[in-house]
């Protein structure tokens, strides 16, 4: 039955329904209300087995659910923005000891400067971190996807981090279908752990490994990361034959005839389509739920007849641009596809449908430059290095900015 | 679709109106979306909220720029942010205030507005007598629902009950209810 709820509410229910055994958290916006809607059903005792701990850190938090995953519990747990990365270290732990930790990243934007609204950053710096990384396009979407991570956790024996736009998503209310109870049972089995900490038959995680070994070990972890291409479409199948629900790990949208493709990740995606179906030139879409492994043949196969694949990117790599564009490129190597970069919607910039229209225009006029940053407001900018280069001790460039743009919150869109 | 955008400060119910809103179109039948927009997270600060209701399902996710219509919640955000930006003359626009559209130096919306679409109602003295707090979120949706007859006030009934219990929820229902008859009232005066 579909509900009009809050996507965070959406979110723990389904988690709930997964049965995870012990929850490790820290709250920090826009995560908060998954972990207070969690803390809440087990302190009313409808999620039950389950120890919710109220832990010291993000750090904590993950040290936390590495040893309740190595002790043999169905462990979640999620976070946000400067809290993932304070988890860092344990996260390359979880993925280097093969935990299947499933947790939620509230996308939000790292500092400095501080802000609290969503971008990739704070995902996408972690990209390499090991874990499979899925993005939800839309609520109903990251309810499946959870449901989906579980299994896949398990089943591979790698952690999950399930990537939601925050407050874009985490906070939009929207009708939204839980999968029910005997659903979730049915496709997620009680939790059969491929190692644990056991008295009666001991075994050694984490264990020093030298040069000897290391690459081996390391090696491994890729090749059971990468496992998750395969396993994605079967699992999808059945979550669907289950559920009704339709998860994909590359899905597209008007692609057929279309020689211009925009591939993005996340709840953009909803956007970007209805840019497009107003629009004379046919261009399609392609959005990636599965970043990590990233899935190339799949990829390469939906952008067959594509001429040029514009990567529409929250987050950037400063020197140097693209994130999901050089993957993108690498995929597509060998073919004579166009890849251009847009980095859009920074720091909770809204990305509307008139910008990906003009940015389109400029895309179909030749005028779209290889990397480029959508609505990048060029005035402030350039007054800004003038400032700068006026005397030398000029001050922060956030506060020079502030200057001209304004306090935040004090414009529409 | 038919686009909502409220106005406020933290601390007085902006986003819970937008939820309760699009909770209500829900119940009518209709796809609804509702998210906000925070400015700094404190009491007090500007904070906006918005609503889409439509009959097909709602994929958008970009600010509501072109607003059916404005719900201000707090006018003393009148001279701080650009309220009525892009809301056309067909648009709606409700007003919590004590004083009347002249007194707010508004006149000029109501000659370039629609008759009947644009009006003020003091939904905190409402909410006061009511709730004993001044809370004017759920009286305005009531207000709302007068003046635009984009929701049932049935269902925003039930979207409080369902949201607040007890008698929060009663008192929020009669502020609503009491909102809604006075609007229906100015608007067919």
């Amino acid at each position: 039955m579909r509900r009009q709820i809050e996507g965070s509410r959406a979110i723990a229910e389904t988690v709930a329904r997964c049965r995870p055994q012990v929850v490790p958290a820290y709250p920090i916006t826009p995560q908060t209300h998954i972990v207070e809607g969690l803390g809440a059903m087990v302190k009313a005792g409808t999620l039950a087995p389950c120890e919710y701990i109220t832990v010291e850190s993000e750090f904590g938090a993950m040290s936390a659910a590495i040893g309740a995953s190595a002790a043999g519990a169905r462990t979640y747990t999620a976070t946000a923005s400067q809290g993932l990365l304070y988890m860092a270290e344990a996260l390359f732990n979880a993925s280097g000891l093969g935990l299947p930790i499933v947790m939620t990243v509230a996308n939000r934007a790292i500092g400095a400067p501080i802000n609290i609204w969503n971008d990739h950053s704070d995902s996408m710096s972690q990209r390499d971190c090991g874990w499979v990384q899925l993005y939800a396009e839309d609520n109903q979407t990251a309810v499946g996807l959870h449901v989906l991570a579980f299994r896949l956790a398990e089943e591979l024996s790698v952690p999950v981090m399930v990537c939601v736009d925050g407050f874009v998503l985490t906070h939009a209310f929207e009708p939204i279908e839980v999968p029910d109870q005997e659903s979730v049972d049915a496709y997620l089995p009680p939790y059969r752990a491929r190692q644990v900490l056991d008295p009666d038959e001991p075994v050694t995680i984490g264990a020093m490994v030298g040069p000897e070994a290391f690459t081996e070990v390391r090696y491994l972890a890729h090749h059971q990361l990468e496992q998750a291409i395969e396993h994605f479409p079967r699992l999808a199948d059945e979550y669907a034959a289950l559920t009704g629900g339709s998860l994909a790990a590359v899905s597209t949208y008007r692609v057929d005839g279309a020689r211009t493709v925009v591939l993005a990740l996340g709840s953009v995606s909803g956007t970007i389509k209805d840019a497009v179906d107003e629009i004379d030139e046919p261009v399609g879409v392609v959005t990636l739920t599965l970043y990590r492994p990233f899935p190339v043949d799949e990829l390469r196969t939906v952008l067959t007849a594509a001429e040029h694949v514009i990567v529409l990117e929250r987050a950037f790599a400063p020197g140097a641009g693209g994130v999901v564009s050089a993957d993108v490129r690498t995929a597509l190597a060998g073919r004579q596809t166009r890849v251009s970069t847009v980095v859009a919607g920074l720091g909770g910039r809204a990305v509307t449908k008139a910008s990906i229209q003009a940015m389109l225009a400029d895309a179909a006029a030749n005028r779209l430059p290889e990397l480029s940053f959508l609505d990048l407001r060029t005035d402030i900018v350039e007054e800004e290095l003038a400032r700068r280069d006026s005397a030398h001790r000029t001050g922060p460039h956030s506060q020079g900015v502030l200057r001209i743009a304004g306090v935040p919150g004090s414009r529409i869109g | 679709m038919f686009e909502i955008r409220i106005h406020g400060r933290g601390g007085q119910g902006v986003v819970t109106a937008a939820e309760l809103l699009s909770v209500a179109a829900f119940l009518d039948g209709h796809e609804a979306q509702a998210f906000p927009s925070f400015g700094s997270e404190r009491m007090g600060a500007p904070v906006m909220a918005f609503c889409r209701i439509s009959d097909a399902p709602i994929r958008l996710r970009e600010p509501v720029t072109k607003p059916d219509a404005v719900i201000v919640v707090d006018a003393t955000l009148l001279h701080h942010v650009d309220l009525f930006a892009g809301v056309s003359t067909d648009g709606y626009v409700l007003i919590n205030s004590t004083r009347s559209l002249a007194e707010l130096g508004l006149s000029d919306l109501l000659e370039r507005h629609q008759p009947g679409r644009v009006a003020t109602i003091d939904a905190t003295e409402i909410a006061r007598e009511h709730l004993g707090r001044p809370l004017p979120n759920v009286c305005l949706l009531g207000a709302f629902a007068a003046l635009t007859g984009t929701v049932s006030p049935g269902s925003i009934e039930t979207a409080v009950r369902e949201r607040f219990v007890g008698a929060v929820a009663d008192a929020n229902v009669r502020a609503a209810r009491e909102a809604f008859a006075m609007m229906k009232q100015v608007t067919h005066a």
